[in-house]
Order: structure tokens, then C-alpha cells, then sequence
């Protein structure tokens, strides 16, 4: 008999972190309960995108989509939906501003304006069934380019495709390839970078939990292409789930033939080799990244000449991010022309940004979660259609591209299109795709100062600009949030972040001052308001900040009820009952406690 | 499982295609619907959408889409099902048993032949 239903149910790591396994089991239960094991299967699938709602289910053949399930809901939805036929509406997804549920997942704003290439089999197919990815045109792209296209036609496909690296840098793929191709040499490489050391960002681990097959097959056509034998995957340490998958790929593909050796019985050979990472930001630089893995300390090294034409062991080594690869399939599949209508094009009709690119959509926007969306989208089309706005009715502030060492872009650059040019040329980047968006209340001198914090600790400390000049930016950045900043601070931030641009060695060091540089520049008024007048207008450094009662409001309104005095956990406020509450400054920590349980609003930030 | 070769990888494919059908949006005739309410199911309508999806199975039928729905609101004619072609107006089946059920299925499903006998009504009219 077969399935009339398949039940995806999510199991990427958000969704795991939430409960997807009991969830699992719990269903499994009771469809076997009802019977029903023989007509309706579930089906554990990578990360859907929308990890906001997790854990969560789509039911095919209808595309229903179910959000933020809890064992308790599984015997009625088991009941009501899959036995009796009747879609169940408390379970689905409604948006903030309406009332009535979406039952179908694509007529979800986050899914619409959505295009799906590097993660086109998400939430479709199980990544530890290598038929399943079959199915969907698996290793297809492969057997036509081993099949019929030469080693060279594969390279001229890659660079007319217009791709460009995914993992930060957004080099040309196919014309890197045909450096390495133009190399003479007894052996070659292909490393995979799924370092992905952003804090907060997981396009790739989701890529290998949901697809691992995608990655394998898009190296088998680059191995084709550049004739390697030997590949490595560098993953860091912190991926468990995203190396099981892999290494459950790795088994069955090896299974089939398609990697070890006499592949396919075409006579070519492939060894994958998995290498984990210990979780250094700067490894995920592929000068460093060669070194790790030839067993010396991870530090960057200058690029005279390209990994592609000398790199590990001194021979030509073709290094590409995880989303990268996952593109090649398809992009020999249905070809370059296809791939190219996709995106931004420069004015001749070459370079732009062509394909889509997956993000990492954090912060306060309602829909966070994993998006792929089509290159020339603009960013307000992200954070609002897709996003969902921002949360709590708050005001939009800004929105960081990038990653740590992406800049800070205002509301004026919202229709911005995503084009790796266009970010560049407003002071952040595409980095490898995380997206941090902020709200009135964040403050942009302490969000400078976080990450700064965070590129400053990952320094190799090879450059002493980058080692010693992230550090004084940084000691600068805490002074002035700590109110004893002065104008000339401000001054010495914009010197020393050129110094370092210029005279850093790899691009840890040339990126890092951007978060500082950018919110300088789109927000100033901020840095003046702390620098000038000692005060935070995002009312988040605590120093800066004084909480006050309005003695007229507390008594009048309040009837002094003293419910803030009750609450402080510094005994810093005084008062009677129906009397006015006044707090002592010198006690007071700023905790916010008292703000928030006045139900008078007679205590105000400033 | 011994190694493939493309000939045996694209024979693979064909056959786990039809496993994921489900799961893609692809073109689709319309679909019968059993209904399974409390009394459909008393009255045997678990056999009978067993039958429809075993001779689905069999006949190799790949463009019709077997659910299920509640109660169709006449508990004494059950177990019933719906048949929805896209462009033609539903026809509901009552009184079924799985041999009525491979009948439909064989002739108004495949052949587009309705069976008057076993129709309670086409759209709301009655039949008979
Ligand atoms: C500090 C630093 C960290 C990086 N981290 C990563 C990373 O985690 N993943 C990645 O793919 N590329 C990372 N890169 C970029 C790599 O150096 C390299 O450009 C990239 O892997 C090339 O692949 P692509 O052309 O497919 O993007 C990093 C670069 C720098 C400077
Ligand atoms: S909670 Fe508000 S009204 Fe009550 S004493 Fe404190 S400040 Fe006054
Ligand atoms: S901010 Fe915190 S510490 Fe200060 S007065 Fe209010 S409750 Fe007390
Ligand atoms: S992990 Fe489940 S939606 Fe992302
Ligand atoms: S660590 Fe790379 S430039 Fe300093």
C-alpha cells in the first residue's frame, strides 16, 4: 500500500534544540495507534527556514503547515488531520497582524518572495536517504557533466554561470577553477569550508544537515573538472548533527559508487576526507584553514600567490564554501544561462551577482530564520515581507550584513539590492550571508563595540595592526559607553580603523574595523549624544543611563502604591504608601525592575 | 547494495521518484476522498480507503491524490467517498465496500465513467 501522507517534520538543529526527536517518536506512536503506519509515514527532514516557529511539520500531499507543536497536540492533530481528514487551525501559523491561520505553507509572506537553488530539497526529502535525493535530480548534474562535457566545458559552464563565492569574499568560482586547471601539477585538491566560525550564523550547517548529497555531488563535477582525487571537508567541532549527516552521505554514496573507486564505472577516483575544526574564526580563512589542517597553528598567510595555484601541500587547491558547492549541481543541470537570469548583471553583461544567496535572518524582526532569496532583492523586501517587520511594534534601526565584520546599514539604504558590489560600496559586504537586524532599542556604539569585541578576540595576532589596534579601538569603544569618552576618541577610531584596514594581512584584519566605521558614519548623533552629553538615547549603557520617579505621577496616579520599592532588589528606593517614591542614584544599579512593574508609568529612563 | 552504474543510477531514480510524488506539486487529475468520520470509520471506511490505495498502488495510478475528510453528513448511507476531477462537478459514492471502491476507481476515476448504481449525488443533486 502506499503513503497518501508524508509528514516532513523538521529536525534541524533549531528544531531538535526544541523537541523535534520526542516529537518524532510521539507521532510515530500514535500513528501507529490509529493504525495508520501503513498510510501515513513521517518523514525527519533538514531545517524548513522558518525556525521561529519550530518545531514543525508539513503535511504533503497539501502542503499544510503546522508550527510550534508540543507532544500534548499529537493525539488530536494524529486524529483530526491525518485519520479523519480535517486540517486542524489552532496548530497553524497566523500572522502577527491578523487573525486567521494560512494553512499552506507557500501562502506564508516568510516563504513568497523566497527562491530556492542551494537549498531547493529542504524540507523535501530525508538527508540520510541518498534515494530520496535521487529522486529530486540527485547526481544528475554529475552524470551529464562525466557524460557529456569535457573537464574544460564543465570550468567554461562554472564561469558563465557568473557564480561567485558564497563564503565571504565573493570571488568568481569558474575563473579560480581555471587557475587551478592551468596548473601543471602531479596532484590536486578540493577543500570544503563549512568553518562558518559567525557568531549566530548557520546557512552552512544547515546546508550539510538538510542536503549533505548536494555538497558531495557539486565536488564530484569540480573533482571532474580540475581531475582531483583527494578532497577535504573541514567542519567545525560544534556541528554534531551536521557531521553525522555527512558522514552517513559520505557511507552511502561510497555504497552506490559514486565516490571511491572506478566511479560510476567511468574510471575516476574520489576520496573524501573529513577534517573537524576546533572553532577558531580565523580557520575559516583558507590560508589558515590549509595550515590547520596540515597540522601547524591556524594563522593567515599572504596571498601572493592563490591556494588555487599553490596551497596544501605546496599543490594547486581549489577552496569553495559549502553553499558554493551545493550551486554547481544545479547549475550544470540547467545550465549557466539559467543560473544567470537569476540575480544582478554589471552593465556589459558580466560580473553583478547572479543566482541567490541564503541568509541567516537574526534579531528583531518577527520571522527569524533561514531564507534563500534571489541576488537583487533589496534588503527592506527581507527584513519586511519575509521578516515579518520588526517585533513589538518597535522602530526599525538598523540592519548588519555580513557577518562580525559586516557594517551597520540605516533606514536610507533599505532598498539597497543585495549585489555583493552595491554592499561594498556602502561599507559592509556580503560576507557569507549573516543578516543581524536592530531596533530602537540597540544601542549603535555598544553594538560596534560587541562585535569588535568578538573580531578583536578571534585575531590570530599575526598583524600587530590587527593584534594590538582591534585592542585599542575596543579599550576606546568601553570608554565611551562607559561615559568617558571625548571627542577626540572619536577622532582616533576613524585613524586607527584605516591603519588596520590597510596594513592587516588577510582580511580579518581588513574587515574588522567596518561595524565601527559604518555606524560612524549612519549614526553619529549617537556617538556625539555619548561622547558630548554622557548620554545614551537607546537608554542601554547602563552608566549613562538614570532612572527617575515623577514625583507628581506617583502620587497623584499611584497613590505612592510602592510597588517599585518592593521590587528593587538594591533597596535603592524610599517611600510610603501614598506618598511620593524617590530613588537614591548612588544605590540604584539600573537594573530597569522598577521601570518595568510601575503600572503608572511614573518612572522614566533618561 | 553493490556500486552503481549510470544506467542502474537513473533506473534507481525512476523508481524513487514515484516514492516522493506526494511531495511535489506536479500536475494531478484531482482526488478521491473517503470519508472518515466516526461513522464512516464504524461503518468499514478504514477498508475501504485500504482497498483504494492498494489498487492505487497496483494500477500504477500516479496523478491522483487519495484523503481523506470528516463526516459527509449521512451517517446511515456510509461508508462514502468523494470523487473530485478537476473541471467536473464531485461525485459522492455511498453504501461502499472495497470491491465498489476498485470499481469506481477502474471506471469513473481511469475511464471517466460514472456508476450510477453506487452515486448518491453529482454536485447536491441526488441521484438516487
Ligand atoms: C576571518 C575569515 C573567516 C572566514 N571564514 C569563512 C568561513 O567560515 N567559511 C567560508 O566558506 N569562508 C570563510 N572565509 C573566506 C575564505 O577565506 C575563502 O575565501 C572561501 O572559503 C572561499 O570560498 P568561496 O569562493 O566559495 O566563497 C573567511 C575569511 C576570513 C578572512
Ligand atoms: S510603583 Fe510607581 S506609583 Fe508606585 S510608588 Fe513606585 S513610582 Fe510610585
Ligand atoms: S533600576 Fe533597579 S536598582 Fe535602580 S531603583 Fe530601579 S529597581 Fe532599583
Ligand atoms: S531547524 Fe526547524 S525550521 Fe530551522
Ligand atoms: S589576523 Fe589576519 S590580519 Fe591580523
Amino acid at each position: 500500500m502506499p503513503f497518501r501522507l508524508n509528514i516532513m517534520l523538521c529536525t534541524g538543529t533549531g528544531c531538535v534544540s526544541n523537541g523535534a526527536f520526542p516529537l518524532l517518536e510521539a507521532f510515530e506512536k500514535e500513528i501507529k495507534k490509529h493504525e495508520l503506519h501503513g498510510e501515513v509515514a513521517v518523514i525527519p527532514t533538514g531545517c524548513n527556514g522558518f525556525c521561529a516557529v519550530g518545531p514543525l511539520v508539513v503535511v504533503q500531499p497539501d502542503e499544510i503547515f503546522y508550527q510550534r507543536l508540543r507532544i500534548e497536540d499529537v493525539p488530536f492533530l494524529v486524529q483530526e488531520h491525518f485519520l479523519k481528514g480535517r486540517p486542524v487551525k489552532k496548530f497553524m501559523y497566523t500572522p502577527p497582524e491578523t487573525k486567521e491561520p494560512i494553512p499552506v505553507m507557500s501562502d506564508i509572506p516568510f516563504f513568497g518572495k523566497q527562491m530556492l537553488i542551494a537549498l531547493r530539497n529542504r524540507g523535501l526529502i530525508d538527508p540520510e536517504n541518498i534515494d530520496e535525493y535521487i529522486a529530486r535530480d540527485g547526481y544528475k548534474g554529475f552524470t551529464k557533466a562525466i557524460t557529456t562535457m569535457t573537464p574544460k566545458q564543465v570550468i567554461d559552464e562554472v564561469k558563465a554561470s557568473g557564480l561567485r563565492g558564497r563564503g565571504g569574499g565573493g570571488f568568481p568560482t569558474g575563473l579560480k577553477w581555471e587557475v587551478a586547471f592551468n596548473t601543471q601539477s602531479d596532484e590536486k585538491f578540493i577543500i570544503i569550508n563549512c568553518d562558518e566560525g559567525d557568531p549566530g550564523a548557520f546557512m552552512d550547517r544547515s546546508i550539510v544537515e538538510s542536503d549533505p548529497h548536494s555538497v558531495i555531488e557539486g565536488v564530484l563535477i569540480g573533482a571532474y573538472a580540475l581531475g582531483v582525487k583527494q578532497v577535504y571537508i573541514y567542519v567545525r567541532m560544534e556541528y554534531p548533527l551536521a557531521l553525522k549527516r555527512f558522514y552517513r552521505a559520505l557511507e552511502h554514496a561510497t555504497e552506490y559508487g559514486l565516490l571511491g573507486k572506478n566511479i560510476l564505472g567511468k574510471g575516476m577516483d574520489l576520496e573524501i576526507e573529513v577534517h573537524r575544526g576546533a572553532g577558531a574564526f580565523i580557520c575559516g580563512e583558507e590560508t589558515a584553514l590549509i595550515r590547520s589542517i596540515q597540522g601547524f597553528v591556524g594563522e593567515a598567510q599572504a596571498k601572493y600567490i592563490y591556494p588555487a595555484e599553490k596551497g596544501l601541500n605546496g599543490k594547486p587547491t581549489i577552496i569553495n564554501n559549502v553553499e558554493t558547492w551545493a550551486n554547481i549541481p544545479q547549475i550544470i543541470l540547467r545550465g549557466a544561462k539559467w543560473f544567470a537570469s537569476i540575480g544582478t548583471r554589471g552593465k556589459n553583461g558580466d560580473g553583478g551577482s547572479t543566482g541567490t544567496k541564503v541568509f541567516s535572518l537574526v534579531g528583531k524582526v518577527h520571522n527569524t530564520g533561514l531564507v534563500e532569496v534571489p541576488m537583487g532583492i533589496t534588503l527592506r523586501e527581507i527584513i519586511y515581507d519575509i521578516g515579518g517587520g520588526i517585533k513589538n511594534n518597535k522602530k526599525f534601526k538598523s540592519v548588519q550584513t555580513g557577518g562580525p565584520s559586516g557594517g551597520f546599514l540605516p533606514e536610507s539604504l533599505l532598498d539597497l539590492p543585495v549585489d555583493f558590489d552595491e554592499l561594498l560600496k556602502v561599507g559592509s559586504m556580503m560576507g557569507s550571508g549573516g543578516m543581524v537586524v536592530t531596533d530602537e532599542d540597540n544601542c549603535m556604539v555598544d553594538m560596534a563595540r560587541y562585535f569588535l569585541d568578538f573580531v578583536q578576540s578571534e585575531s590570530c595576532g599575526k598583524c600587530i595592526p590587527c593584534r594590538e589596534g582591534t585592542k585599542r579601538m575596543l579599550d576606546i569603544l568601553e570608554r565611551i559607553t562607559f561615559g568617558q569618552g571625548t571627542e577626540e576618541d572619536l577622532v582616533k577610531l576613524e585613524e586607527l580603523s584605516k591603519l588596520i584596514v590597510e596594513s592587516s594581512l588577510c582580511a580579518l584584519g581588513g574587515t574588522a574595523p567596518n561595524p565601527v566605521l559604518t555606524t560612524m558614519k549612519y549614526f553619529r548623533e549617537e556617538y556625539e549624544a555619548h561622547v558630548k552629553n554622557k548620554k545614551c538615547p537607546a537608554h542601554t549603557c547602563k552608566p549613562l543611563i538614570t532612572y527617575t520617579i515623577d514625583g507628581k505621577i506617583c502620587v497623584e496616579k499611584g497613590h505612592g502604591c510602592g510597588v517599585c520599592r518592593k521590587n528593587c532588589p538594591q533597596s535603592a528606593i524610599a517611600g510610603e504608601l501614598k506618598k511620593e517614591h524617590r530613588i537614591d542614584p548612588a544605590k540604584c544599579d539600573k537594573c530597569g525592575i522598577c521601570y518595568d512593574v510601575c503600572k503608572f508609568d511614573a518612572i522614566y529612563v533618561d | 547494495m553493490a556500486k552503481l552504474t549510470i544506467e542502474e543510477l537513473d533506473k534507481l531514480r525512476e523508481k524513487a521518484v514515484d516514492k516522493l510524488r506526494l511531495r511535489e506539486s506536479g500536475e494531478n487529475r484531482g482526488r478521491v476522498i473517503v470519508h472518515l468520520g466516526t461513522c464512516g470509520i464504524a461503518a468499514g471506511g478504514r477498508q475501504v480507503l485500504t482497498a483504494l490505495l492498494d489498487e492505487v498502488e497496483k494500477q500504477g495510478i500516479k496523478d491522483i491524490t487519495v484523503t481523506t475528510a470528516g463526516c459527509a453528513g449521512l451517517c446511515s448511507r456510509e461508508p462514502m467517498a468523494t470523487i473530485e476531477l478537476f473541471g467536473q462537478t464531485p461525485v459522492k459514492y455511498a453504501d461502499l465496500t472495497a470491491e465498489k471502491i476498485k470499481k469506481i476507481l477502474a471506471e469513473h476515476v481511469v475511464k471517466g465513467k460514472l456508476i450510477k448504481e453506487y452515486a448518491l449525488a453529482v454536485g447536491s443533486e441526488r441521484v438516487g
